[in-house]
């Protein structure tokens, strides 16, 4: 009994401690199919501080949208006797496949850089996992190479002042996936920053799917590589024969 | 006109691809080539997994030639015999030529080694193949009618065990167009191509074939290869991406057309050193990257 009244006070007083996050992304499903140019997230919500009132305590805003991670080896090309050839390599066991961070003040005011790193606030602070190589020095160059190429393809991204805050409670925040996005369960984290530490935290997902005949095709492709493999040579043929009929009938 | 491909991930400018169908297929009905080394690098330039655009492009040769093979036979342009010789070699040589890829993948090498093996066969056959249409043409204009034998290789009449080959007009062993298409399938499953630049100037310098049935006989070893090449890469890197092909055939198939219909209007040493022209601008360019620190230096492979 003893213990009971101890946790049950442990929550209330955290309750009291903690303000409140209401996070909600404009959809929770985006739908790759033809004529997918790429879509627009929209994540949004409201922050109460700790007795529930809203407007009162001036909080930061953080929303870090990552894509599901994957193992990838990087390799990195250098100038062999005139030649510009793959030399070194360096494996990541979880790059994700994208990766956008937006905060309502440059993270380096909101923030400490231990903070940052712990969080992710920031393409500098990817937790990427890397492995093979040990030399720190080199791993940095790797990490570099990775998210600078990744930064230009426009599937790693941070925008500073990403996060608009309306009354010191409403708070929105633009996120653009481009056509190129790899399909998957992504997380959408949003961050309540006060006095430099991370107050309050909400976890959302977007399902990243493909439907109808993209979804069709890319499962076709994937299970049934013999049939799906004919058929692509049945249309080929099947396409070059009739152009052929109708270029000899004119 | 955004068009999104499913198994490349990406939205693309329909009607830039069914124009880039459109050039290979001018290509392969010109000069009887797929028209592959022009669309695999094309794609790639325009931001198409490398993968993806290999596969799809051996896909879409496939019909390209489809229809050339039907516009050449029609005119008696096709050697079935030699071509069924070659196939058999294409198909020994694509096994093989698959080996080498995971080999030079495996060591992240295949790359450098794909634009080396283009320079280096580009470089050549444009060279041979320039150097003997201007020859052709210039004692054409000499105004005399000096009839030069087709001779095949030195090396070809030390094969053993001979064949005749009616519409080539040749007496040579079966060894040689084996050995040939070995050679071309290899290149088809390591460079993503048809094979038709090499095939064609092979046939003619190496071969000695009739010029007549050369462009049809490498259309109809290109048609199979590829088919096998399109099964191959369904069962193993799945990249072959049929929205991809179905904009390309498009442009391809009426370009394959349009060219059979140009190529029976010109001289064919005329065809042959525009070939030479384009094959060797290619090799340059390809030399010259080569060289110049790339666009980008680090490269994503999945493990």
């Amino acid at each position: 009994m003893k213990w009971l009244f101890l946790l049950v006070a442990a929550l209330m007083l955290s309750g009291q401690r903690d303000p409140m996050l209401v996070p909600e992304i404009s959809q929770h499903e985006v739908r790759v199919r033809q004529g997918f140019t790429g879509t627009e997230l929209l994540l949004f919500g409201a922050v109460f501080d700790p007795s529930g009132r809203g407007g009162a305590t001036d909080y930061d805003i953080v929303v870090v949208l990552k894509g599901p991670s994957e193992p990838i080896r990087l390799r990195e090309k250098d100038r062999v006797g005139g030649i510009w050839m793959n030399t070194a390599s360096e494996d990541f066991r979880s790059a994700p496949v994208f990766f956008a961070v937006a905060s309502s003040r440059p993270v380096g005011e909101i923030v400490d850089e231990k903070t940052a790193a712990i969080y992710e606030f920031g393409t500098d602070f990817i937790q990427l996992s890397p492995s093979g190589v040990i030399d720190p020095e080199e791993q940095l160059r790797f990490t570099e190479g990775l998210v600078d190429l990744r930064r230009r393809q426009g599937l790693y991204k941070q925008d500073l002042n990403g996060v608009t805050i309306s009354e010191k409670v409403l708070y929105q925040a633009r996120i653009a996936l481009p056509s190129n996005v790899v399909t998957g369960i992504y997380t959408a984290e949003t961050f309540a920053v006060f006095d430099g530490r991370v107050v309050a935290s909400a976890v959302s997902e977007v399902a990243v799917r493909k439907v109808g005949f993209e979804r069709f095709i890319e499962q076709s492709a994937q299970n049934n590589g013999l049939i799906y493999g004919l058929v692509a040579v049945f249309l080929s043929i099947t396409t070059g024969w009739l152009a052929g009929r109708l270029f000899a009938m004119m | 006109m955004d068009v999104y491909l499913p198994i490349a991930n990406l939205a693309v400018n329909g009607l830039l691809i069914v124009a880039l169908g459109g050039l290979t297929g001018i290509l392969s009905g010109l000069f009887g080539v797929g028209g592959g080394f022009l669309t695999t690098p094309l794609l790639i330039f325009y931001g198409v997994p490398p993968t993806v655009a290999a596969a799809s492009a051996s896909t879409q040769v496939t019909g390209a030639s489809v229809s050339g093979v039907i516009a050449q036979s029609s005119r008696g342009g096709v050697d079935y015999q030699m071509g069924g010789v070659l196939i058999v070699g294409g198909m020994i040589g694509a096994v093989l030529g698959a080996l080498l890829f995971r080999f030079f993948q495996s060591i992240g090498q295949i790359d450098v080694v794909i634009n080396i093996l283009y320079v280096l066969m580009l470089g050549t056959i444009g060279a041979m193949m320039a150097r003997e249409a201007l020859q052709t043409l210039l004692r054409k204009q000499g105004d005399k009618p000096e009839v030069r034998r087709r001779r095949h290789h030195p090396m070809v009449s030390a094969l053993p065990l001979r064949w005749r080959f009616y519409r080539s007009g040749l007496y040579i062993s079966p060894l040689a167009p084996l050995i040939l298409g070995v050679g071309v399938g290899i290149l088809t499953m390591l460079m993503g191509v048809g094979g038709g630049f090499i095939l064609v100037p092979a046939m003619l310098y190496i071969l000695g074939m009739s010029a007549n049935v050369v462009v049809g006989t490498s259309l109809f070893n290109i048609l199979f290869v590829t088919i096998v090449t399109t099964i191959t890469h369904s069962l193993t890197t799945k990249a072959v991406d049929m929205v991809l092909v179905a904009l390309l055939l498009i442009g391809s198939v009426t370009g394959a057309q349009l060219g059979t219909k140009i190529a029976f209007q010109f001289k064919p040493e005329l065809l042959r050193l525009a070939l030479a022209a384009i094959v060797l601008v290619i090799a340059f360019i390809m030399l010259f990257r080569l060289g110049v620190r790339p666009d980008e230096v680090y490269s994503v492979q999945l493990l």
